[in-house]
């Protein structure tokens, strides 16, 4: 199958005879970070001599910034701080995924190390239990670039029976989806539900309730289990927000946030309330909604395909074309939760949720502070 | 191509990932209708443990302007949780859970039948009506042409192919074993299945069903079909005229008795029900499937087994009358009768609904009664 890549074809009873021999108590942990473009990931694996039981365990590492768009060949060093850490899915128990923030050879975050400033504006508003649920969309395509299942050289029928579709007409790939889903639950990363999304070859998965940083560090794992798992069925996972310009839908991440008041009695108040302060700060919003400053984004909100206009702000009760959207039954009972339909597929969600938290819960006077990280990684 | 690129993907691999423990947690794939009437969508949420009943799964929401339900500005439907049953892709402890579909208001969606059914159901419980229904489908490639058929042409004709053997005569037997065995585990009550008169034809029967289980059992029969034929890389079609030609339709054949026909003497309440079947034929016809009678306009013709669309006919062991009354069932002088209107592609909720209105609540006329 040309559309697949060879690994996949590789003999996988031969992997199988290796991958169950013992290791004693070794354990293997794969540390993850995302690297120079704010949008990859990359990982490598060490072997510890014992099972880490919490991050604590597990020690600081480093790597070559100059091979991943992060740093010069002359000062190319620099840090794996282990942030977060899962069962691994792949190799399983006792081994590990690590999430890692990447530090420069001077111990300051790095440019795409978008988790240390989330830190600080979730540590700020901690009272408020801020959570957070996001919505992945994305695109699985074929090593040729050509979504997965889509006709060698064409396009397969227009959009309608798609969206939650069931059939081989219908839903193309769900063998990825069904063995990410596995995956996650394995890992311990709080993923919510999945389902087929409008565009053929387009699916979406659900992560949280998750409380502010949490937020970050189970999308960013949830999307490296996702590459993994395309990776080893031969096809690739794409989060651009607009893979196939024309009439199909773009690709988001939707934002779904609420705090401690909006979930109790009488919470629509602090909902709308939150909508009103980010009506004042939309273009801000945006510049932080893709890796791009909002240039991908662009490709994507055009006021078409359940999508806002990039330049208007706009909210409807279970309207989704709107930039906010709150949902029928919060309208109705008052209280709950509500969409930020802005992100795009490709967005960082430590900056998303940053940029929420601190547009909703912090006085416009302590905005848009500079943090000092120096004794921060001490 | 006749199979889909999905079922090449490496299934090894695929088993890999589906042997994962998932500790306490459950999938519960939610299922509905969309608004063609004959379409079904589904998605999955996670639970932190397995419901045991009906009333442990959460209602939920879904974009009802990306499933023809609704417009964009005002797109939030709900999901009710109706039946639930095993899940035989994801296994035990995951779950499969039917739901009816609610608007914004929280009235019944247009193609929600099944709350209509509901009411008049609970009207004749003491009744005991029991269903069995046939379902027909065709098997077909991604390409639309049916499974095994020559690229571009026919087989030979219709003959040797209902209840065949053979690699001559059955096409696509693989789909048939899997869902029959995947309808067992999940707990659908499928009493049987053959292969039928055109060839990558093929039927399955769900039965006997009491009430609004019928529908339940029956939708999430053909949920189950859909899924197998995805893995396998084809598709199931329930077009009642998929061939034009000397080729067979698909329908929907539908069995029915009370209490009461089962009992001695019964027929004579078989007979008593036939004949209001005979005064409000078009209003039967009008629910047998879900253009109102358009699509079974194609396939009841009066030839292949199919009564005249115009006609209303009775007889004992008679394929070509709307009402066919089983030899067994004329020599017992009890039992049932099979209504062979149905389209393959209708919506068995108001089917069996529309039975129970004209033999049991017996109605009258061309529009069903509103009941209090």
């Amino acid at each position: 199958m040309e559309m697949t890549s060879l690994s996949s074809q590789l003999n996988k009873s031969v992997k199988r005879q290796f991958m169950s021999l013992p290791q004693g108590d070794r354990c293997q942990v794969t540390y993850v970070w995302v690297d120079g473009t704010g949008e990859g990931l990359r990982s490598k694996t060490r072997t510890l001599h014992k099972e880490p039981m919490t991050i604590q365990d597990i020690p600081e590492w480093n790597f070559d910034g100059s091979s991943t768009y992060q740093a010069e060949g002359s000062n190319s060093d620099m840090y794996l701080i282990p942030v977060a850490m899962f069962r691994d899915p792949f190799t399983l128990d006792p081994n590990k995924l690590v999430l890692c923030e990447v530090l420069k050879y001077n111990r300051l975050p790095a440019e795409t190390n978008h988790r240390a400033r989330c830190r600080k504006i979730m540590e700020q508003v901690k009272g408020e239990a801020i959570w957070f649920g996001m919505e992945q969309e994305y695109t699985l395509c074929g090593t040729d670039g050509h979504p997965f299942g889509w006709p060698k050289n064409g396009y397969p029928k227009p959009q309608g029976p798609y969206y939650c579709g069931v059939g081989a007409d219908c839903a193309y790939g769900r063998d990825i989806v069904e063995c990410h889903y596995k995956a996650c639950l394995y890992a311990g990363v709080s993923i919510y539900g999945t389902n087929a999304e409008v565009m053929p070859s387009q699916w979406e998965f659900q992560i949280g309730p998750c409380e502010g940083l949490d937020m970050g560090d189970h999308l960013w794992m949830a999307r490296f289990l996702l590459h993994r798992v395309s990776e080893e069925f031969g096809v690739v996972s794409t989060f651009d927000p607009k893979p196939m310009k024309g009439n199909w839908n773009g690709a988001g991440c939707h934002t779904n946030v609420s705090t401690l008041s909006m979930r109790r009695e009488g919470g629509l108040k602090f909902i709308e309330e939150a909508i009103e302060k980010l009506a004042k700060r939309h273009d801000k919003h945006i510049a932080l909604y893709d890796p791009n400053g909002g240039q991908d984004n662009q490709r994507r909100l055009t006021g078409q395909h359940e999508t806002s206009s990039i330049s208007d702000f706009s909210t409807g009760v279970a309207n989704r074309a709107a930039s906010i959207r709150i949902p029928r039954h919060v309208g109705q009972e008052k209280m709950g939760y509500f969409e930020d339909r802005r992100p795009a597929a490709n967005c960082d969600p430590y900056s998303v949720t940053m940029i929420l938290a601190e547009t909703m819960l912090i006085d416009p006077e302590e905005q848009d502070k500079e943090y000092d990280f120096e004794k921060e990684y001490m | 191509m006749a199979t889909s690129l999905s079922s090449k993907l490496n299934k090894a691999v695929k088993q890999q990932y589906m042997d994962l423990p998932q500790g306490e947690k459950v999938q519960a794939m939610y299922i509905w209708i969309d608004g063609s009437g004959e379409g079904l969508r589904c998605k999955t949420k996670t639970l932190d443990s397995e419901p045991k009943t009906i009333e442990d799964l959460p209602e939920w929401n879904f974009d009802g302007s990306s499933t023809y339900q609704s417009e964009g500005s005002n797109s939030d439907m709900y999901l009710i949780p109706a039946a639930m049953f095993r899940d035989p892709f994801r296994k035990d402890p995951n779950k499969l859970v039917l739901c009816e579909v609610l608007k914004y208001n929280r009235k019944p969606a247009e193609t929600n039948l099944r709350h209509m059914c509901k009411k008049i159901m609970s009207m004749v419980d003491t009744q005991h009506p029991w269903f069995g229904m046939e379902q027909e489908y065709t098997l077909l490639g991604v390409d639309g042409h049916p499974f095994g058929w020559p690229s571009n042409g026919f087989p030979g004709p219709q003959g040797p192919y209902y209840c065949g053997v053979g690699a001559d005569k059955a096409y696509g037997r693989d789909v048939v074993e899997a869902h029959y065995r995947a309808c067992l585990y999940a707990g659908v009550q499928i009493c049987g299945t053959n292969a039928e008169v055109m060839p990558a034809q093929w039927e399955f029967q769900v039965g006997p069903c009491e009430g609004i289980n019928m529908g339940d059992h029956l939708w999430i029969a053909r949920f189950i079909l859909h899924r197998v034929c995805e893995d396998f890389g084809v598709v199931a079609s329930f077009d009642p005229k998929p061939i034009t030609g000397n080729w067979n339709g698909a329908g929907c054949h539908t069995n029915f008795s009370t209490k009461e026909m089962r009992e001695d003497g019964g027929l004579k309440i078989i007979e008593d029900s036939i004949e209001r079947l005979s005064r409000r034929h078009m209003y039967h016809i009008r629910a047998y499937d879900p253009k109102g009678g358009l699509d079974n306009a194609r396939r009841l013709t009066g030839h292949h087994e199919t009564s005249n669309i115009d006609e209303f006919s009775a007889g004992v062991a008679n394929r070509g009358a709307s009402i066919r009354i089983p030899r067994a069932v004329g020599q017992d002088k009890k039992g049932y009768f099979e209504d062979r209107r149905p389209s393959a592609n209708c919506d068995p909720y108001i089917v069996t609904e529309a039975l129970v209105r004209t033999c049991l609540l017996l109605e009258e006329g061309e529009e069903p009664t509103e009941h209090k």
